[in-house]
């Protein structure tokens, strides 16, 4: 009969797993289990450890200031710092504008610069069309600016301004600008490029052209030397000048003494005559149905 | 009959559910050694009828094995529980680290436990002109049940065949026009005591029992080939303990019998016969053993070493004729016996006659010269067929059982207790059906 009670030398015979160990490694086997204990624990000491060490306020604070240090170290190397500022393809005037908007405090770290808010203040300027900001090699924070170029000159209520090709209003000019056209009226930069057709297609007039005149902010009239002016309808105004252009190269009428043409209805083009013009053109039909 | 068609059918169930998580181990509970397989099933089953790659056997791959001696069982039936259940825990550990995952249902088998066969004849009159499957429950329950003792345990039922009128061999009568519908039923019983004693012990390791099979029939199933089954075979199963042998035909099973007498005799015969003790009997067995001893196994000298301490008896030597003149007579025995058994389940009435020796005592050298003499021309010694993923070192024939359980547990014939109840089995329960039914719709 074998011995009820296990005996030590058979145990070394015939190993078996204790009950116990059978049903631990059983339990490790668990897919749920496994992951509780390799993610869930660690996890929860990793929390209630950093709770605990974070609940003292000192404890806090020490840790801050030495990531705040640790920050400060790495943001003041030398690698990091920007000496001073280049700005390209600005005038003057500009050039200090954007000096005087730009208040950064040379040397500085790169990382205390905010590149985009910088270019935005830049591009705020209106004799900025566009720009770019970075930091070059050598510490150097470079600005590259477009300005904006003047292409017509607007007299309004107040004055003389430089508008340029969008409409943006650059200021007073500082000498005459006898080689940019005029404009005028309430809204004309609204419009400035059509105005840049318009006296594109104007260039035989050229040596006749005064300016053009914004209507109602709606149209143009061309007005031109004597007094003379063109009144352009809304739509296709370029192309009902052209006509006129066309016109007056074949009759002469531009040279005529009349007032204005009227091109804005396209169906009828009206001439307005001068007073002088028109009594003695009822003189002349008054002689020619006399003589009949 | 209807507890032990709800239990098997529970544990029908249980298998079915461990199949759809995937894994299921196979616990091969034998009288000197117990292995244990973990199975993954990857679902790929091929489509009903039609026979997929590997004849079907590619549905599953084995993840862990694992052996360890057996300590408890005798006559392949539990004798100490709690040593029994020490080395079922070994092997599932040891299959489980191996697979890396845990297993909670398993599958076993075991030889002892006296399993009897009966065949059983069912008939019934066709309700309408049609089998359907209905009256294939009806005639598997009209089987007359034979009284098979108290405290005795089905543990096979399986309708090996399907009469309609006057055509016999029908393996599915189902939809074919007929009046009467008869039916033979192959039974196996076993020991009660013993079934519970393993499911206990199965059940003390945190493990739940999803099936119980006979190790001599699960051996058939994996170490019979295709043609061998269908013609008409028998398996011997040549264990430590117990030789269980099956009958198959038409790809059933038709007779199960188990002999108990096995390897473990040999060794203490050995052991007895040469005064050894019965781990130097079992050594010398495996390595020297035989069982036609020729003019040169007379002058081959076995050294019998021992550690009593006295020389004498510590440098005897022994020759292997010697040897083999204590193992020869035990091995005729044991084949006579089965012989025996095999001529009154009537097996030389069988079309043909193939025996097939598998087991780890099948691997005495000569046997099957020695088998062949007792049991009729036509034996050969069989291995189990290659599974999935099967370890080179559980190919052996003393696997042929866990791998059966494999191919038992992938593909399982059809049992009583697949099919449903019939319906006039449960009248009072047909009003609960309808509620039931009702409840489930709305």
């Amino acid at each position: 009969m074998q011995p009820v009670k296990s005996d030590k030398r058979v145990a070394k015979h015939d190993p078996a797993p204790s009950r116990w160990a059978y049903r631990w490694h059983r339990l490790w086997l668990t897919p749920l289990f496994r992951t509780f204990v390799r993610v869930g624990v660690p996890f929860t000491a990793a929390l209630i450890g950093g709770t605990v060490y974070f609940s003292d306020e000192t404890r806090r604070d020490a840790v801050l200031l030495a990531i705040a240090d640790l920050r400060a170290d790495i943001h003041t190397r030398p690698e990091f710092m920007v000496q001073l500022m280049a700005v390209d393809g600005a005038s003057e005037g500009v050039n200090e504008d954007i000096r005087d908007i730009v208040p950064v405090d040379f040397p500085i770290s790169s990382f205390d610069l905010d590149l985009e808010m910088i270019r935005q203040d830049i591009v705020g300027l209106n004799a900025v069309k566009e720009a770019s900001v970075r930091i070059r090699n050598g510490g150097v924070l470079q600005i590259d600016v477009v300005e904006r170029r003047p292409v017509v000159l607007w007299r309004h209520r107040d004055g003389l301004e430089l508008v340029d090709a969008e409409g943006v209003s650059l200021g007073l000019p500082e000498e005459s600008r006898p080689d940019l056209p005029l404009i005028a009226g309430d809204g004309a930069d609204q419009a400035v490029d059509e105005a840049l057709r318009i006296v594109a297609a104007a260039r035989p007039l050229a040596s006749r052209l005064r300016g053009l005149v914004r209507m109602g902010e709606r149209r143009w009239d061309v007005v031109l030397d004597r007094g003379q002016r063109i009144m352009l309808p809304e739509q296709e105004p370029v192309q009902a000048l052209e006509r006129v252009i066309v016109l007056s190269a074949a009759q002469d009428m531009l040279a005529r003494d009349l007032v204005a043409v009227d091109m804005r209805l396209k169906q009828r083009p009206t001439i307005r005559m001068n007073q002088g013009a028109l009594e003695n053109w009822w003189k002349i039909r008054e002689i020619a149905v006399g003589t009949d | 009959m209807i507890e032990l068609y709800e239990s098997q059918r529970a544990m029908r169930n249980m298998r079915k559910a461990a199949m759809q998580r995937g894994v299921v181990a196979i616990l091969d509970v034998g009288s000197s050694k117990i292995a244990c397989l973990v199975l993954r099933f990857d679902g790929a089953e091929p489509a009903s009828g039609e026979v997929g790659s590997l004849a079907g056997q590619a549905g599953f791959r084995v993840i862990g094995a694992a052996t360890t001696r057996s300590r408890g069982v005798r006559f392949g039936e539990i004798e100490a529980m709690v040593e029994t259940e020490r080395a079922i825990r070994t092997a599932v550990q040891a299959a489980q680290k191996m697979a890396q995952v845990r297993v909670d249902h398993v599958i076993a088998c075991f030889s002892g436990a006296e399993p009897r066969s009966y065949g059983l004849a069912g008939e019934v009159d066709l309700e309408g002109a049609v089998v359907t499957e209905q009256d294939v429950s009806r005639v598997l329950s009209a089987c007359d049940v034979p009284d098979y003792g108290h405290g005795r345990e089905v543990l096979h039922a399986q309708p090996v065949n399907f009469a309609l009128d006057h055509r016999s061999g029908l393996i599915d009568p189902r939809g074919q026009m007929g009046l009467r519908l008869a039916t033979d039923m192959h039974m196996v019983t076993v020991d009660a005591v013993a079934v519970q004693n393993l499911a206990h012990c199965v059940r003390r390791c945190d493990l739940e029992l999803a099936g119980i099979a006979n190790s001599a029939y699960v051996s058939g199933v994996a170490s019979l080939v295709e043609d061998e089954q269908e013609l008409g075979s028998a398996c011997i199963d040549m264990g430590g303990g117990s030789t269980g042998l099956s009958i198959f035909m038409k790809k059933h099973m038709i007779y199960a019998d188990a002999v108990r007498l096995g390897g473990d005799h040999v060794t203490s015969d050995i052991s007895m016969g040469l005064q050894v003790p019965l781990t130097t009997a079992e050594r010398i067995k495996t390595f020297y053993g035989g069982v036609v001893a020729t003019g040169m196994d007379d002058r081959e000298m076995i050294d019998l070493e021992g550690d009593t301490g006295d020389w004498e008896h510590d440098r005897r030597t022994v020759s292997r004729a010697e040897l083999i003149g204590i193992m020869r007579p035990r091995v005729e025995e044991i084949l006579e016996e089965v012989r025996a058994r095999l001529d009154a389940a009537g097996f030389e009435h069988l079309p043909s006659q193939q025996i097939v020796l598998t087991g780890g005592g099948s691997q005495i050298p000569g046997l099957d010269g020695l088998a062949s003499k007792i049991l009729g021309q036509q034996v050969r010694l069989g291995r189990p067929m290659r599974v999935h993923g099967l370890p080179q070192a559980a190919t052996g024939p003393g696997f042929a059982s866990a791998v059966g359980m494999c191919l038992f547990a992938a593909h399982p014939q059809d049992e009583w207790w697949d099919f449903e109840l019939p319906v006039d089995r449960y009248p009072a329960r047909s009003l609960r059906r309808a509620v039931k039914w009702f409840k489930d719709n709305w």
